[in-house]
């Protein structure tokens, strides 16, 4: 059987853009959520939020004058930073001439497209000016916008398509490319996801009252998973990537392999037994982590970390409650679990995306990072496992088989197997 | 406004949401919207709207959190009205 592994990895997240700055932010636990005055000015309720910090200069080395002109869409924008990247680390030249290849892919991941592009076009076209709305506003607001900028970037011939599950987006396209290696239809996929920052994607979530209004003063404060004082998430965007490649491939090429995608699993609770379009079945968590270990022919004992979902609203003790009767493990027994949203915040459907990143980079340098804001672990969850298995310090430890889930509206759940390559 | 006027204006109100007739049938001050009338509590967004339309008022995010039973949002609609 084909092995999947991981040789390249990108990243722009709100605690830091590009993997190097991005693991010293992780493993120093530094908060990259701040407040925006124009959530303040729209009068949303949570006025913080993670945004990745760009400048005009750094925008230049990803995307020409040319590309940049009438482009407003920060979710392609992270993308394509992100993916190329990850493209760059693993070995690969990006060059506007590079030949076509038919071996490489990319499944691309996101919620919705350029909504601020999208806004702009819609006033343009309400005052009857669609005739001047530019070449661009179908491809900055199609939903595979982002795929199709990176597959022209990269000059990939495989597939190219972009997948859409919400919160679990960027967990289902790291699965979907490896299928797609292990199927052997395809020797490389550039997989990852992204999301668009601002009030218009954030609005919605704003309205449903499901982010924190009390961390306004104290934003470094705010994203509190597992917490007993958490009040709701608080809002991120940003992007993250990977080069999946069969390990024949990475190792007649001599690529530097971060770990080996062992396995996972993507199913539905359906919207029963206590699922709804926001809420989990617990059931087919539970299921979707069980098939996760069971694909990857691992022990659920042999899991030493656990990447979870864990957004700081009052879901997360029934998280923590799924995993340990998934696993068959709690109190002292059971991994170490971490959710890197403490300092990103819930970065939608960029989150699995980032998120795995960040999972990864534990394996590879061997470090679990700390859960910040966590100090009063909510109560419920300390019934369950013990509080030194949710590091408030970055610790080094000696680890092989970690494990992360995303799940999303919809009752849509993922759950990834990584292991450490040797 | 008399109570008994209010808790119809308010039966009215949630009537849309609701996922257990039983409970909605025999509502009273103590009828609780999520554990009693099984709304989701997504929807609770939108019963607080419709609230602050039918009696054109305002509901801050605190006094939203409080409000989840038909008793709470009496108090808390009375309140709005004495105001105005």
């Amino acid at each position: 059987m084909t092995k999947v592994v991981i040789t390249g990895m990108g990243v722009v997240a709100p605690n830091g853009v590009g993997l190097e700055a991005f693991t010293e932010a992780i493993k120093s636990g530094n908060s990259g959520i701040t407040f925006h005055e124009n959530l303040k000015a729209a009068n949303f309720s949570c006025c913080i939020g993670g945004i990745p910090q760009v400048s005009k200069e750094k925008k230049l080395e990803y995307l020409t004058p040319l590309q940049l002109r009438g482009f407003n869409s920060s979710g392609i924008l992270y993308g394509c930073m992100a993916g190329m990247d990850a493209w760059k680390d693993a070995g690969f030249e990006v060059n506007r001439d590079s030949e076509l290849d038919y071996d490489s892919g990319c499944i691309f991941g996101t919620g919705t497209s350029g909504v601020d592009k999208f806004r702009e076009a819609i006033y343009k076209l309400d005052a009857g000016d669609v005739k001047r709305m530019g070449s661009t506003v179908v491809l900055q607001t199609m939903a595979s916008g982002i795929s199709a900028y990176l597959g022209g970037i990269l000059g990939l011939g495989n597939q190219v398509t972009t997948n859409s599950s919400a919160c679990t987006t960027g967990t289902e396209a790291i699965l979907m490319g490896f299928e797609r290696i292990k199927n052997g239809q395809a020797k490389r996929m550039l997989v990852g996801s992204c999301s668009d920052d601002g009030t218009y994607i954030w609005g919605g979530f704003d309205a449903m009252r499901v982010m924190t209004y009390k961390h306004n003063d104290t934003p470094h404060q705010g994203s509190r998973p597992m917490s007993a004082s958490a009040s709701g998430f608080v809002p991120g965007s940003g992007a993250g990537a990977m080069v999946l490649e069969s390990l024949e491939s990475a190792l007649e090429r001599g690529a530097t392999i971060y770990a080996e995608v062992l396995g996972g699993h993507v199913n539905s609770g359906g919207q029963r037994n206590g699922g709804t379009l926001t809420a989990p079945n617990s059931e087919a968590v539970q299921r979707c982590i069980v098939k996760a270990i069971e694909n990857s022919g691992i022990d659920a004992k042999h899991i030493d970390t656990i990447n979870g979902h864990l957004t700081a609203t009052s879901k997360d003790s029934l998280e923590i409650e799924n995993w340990t009767a998934a696993l068959g493990r709690k109190g002292s027994d059971f991994p170490y679990i971490n959710s890197l949203k403490s300092m990103v915040g819930h970065c939608l459907a960029a989150a699995g995306s980032i998120e795995s990143v960040a999972t990864v980079l534990q394996l590879k340098e061997q470090f679990v990072f700390p859960n910040i804001n966590c100090d009063d672990v909510h109560p419920e969850i300390l019934e369950l496992i013990d509080d030194e298995k949710i590091p408030k310090q970055m610790i080094k430890k000696v680890l092989t088989i970690a494990a992360k889930a995303s799940f999303g509206f919809g009752d849509v759940n993922a759950c990834i197997i990584f292991k450490k390559y040797n | 406004m008399k109570k008994e006027e209010l808790i119809a204006k308010l039966k009215t109100i949630v009537q849309p949401y609701i996922q257990d007739e039983e409970a909605f049938k025999n509502l009273t001050e103590e009828t609780t919207f999520v554990g009693d009338l099984k709304i989701n509590s997504a929807n609770l967004v939108d019963v607080i709207l419709d609230v602050e339309d039918e009696f054109d008022i305002r509901i801050e995010n605190d006094e939203m959190e409080r409000m989840l039973s038909v008793k709470a949002a009496m108090e808390i609609v009375t309140s709005k009205i004495a105001k105005e």
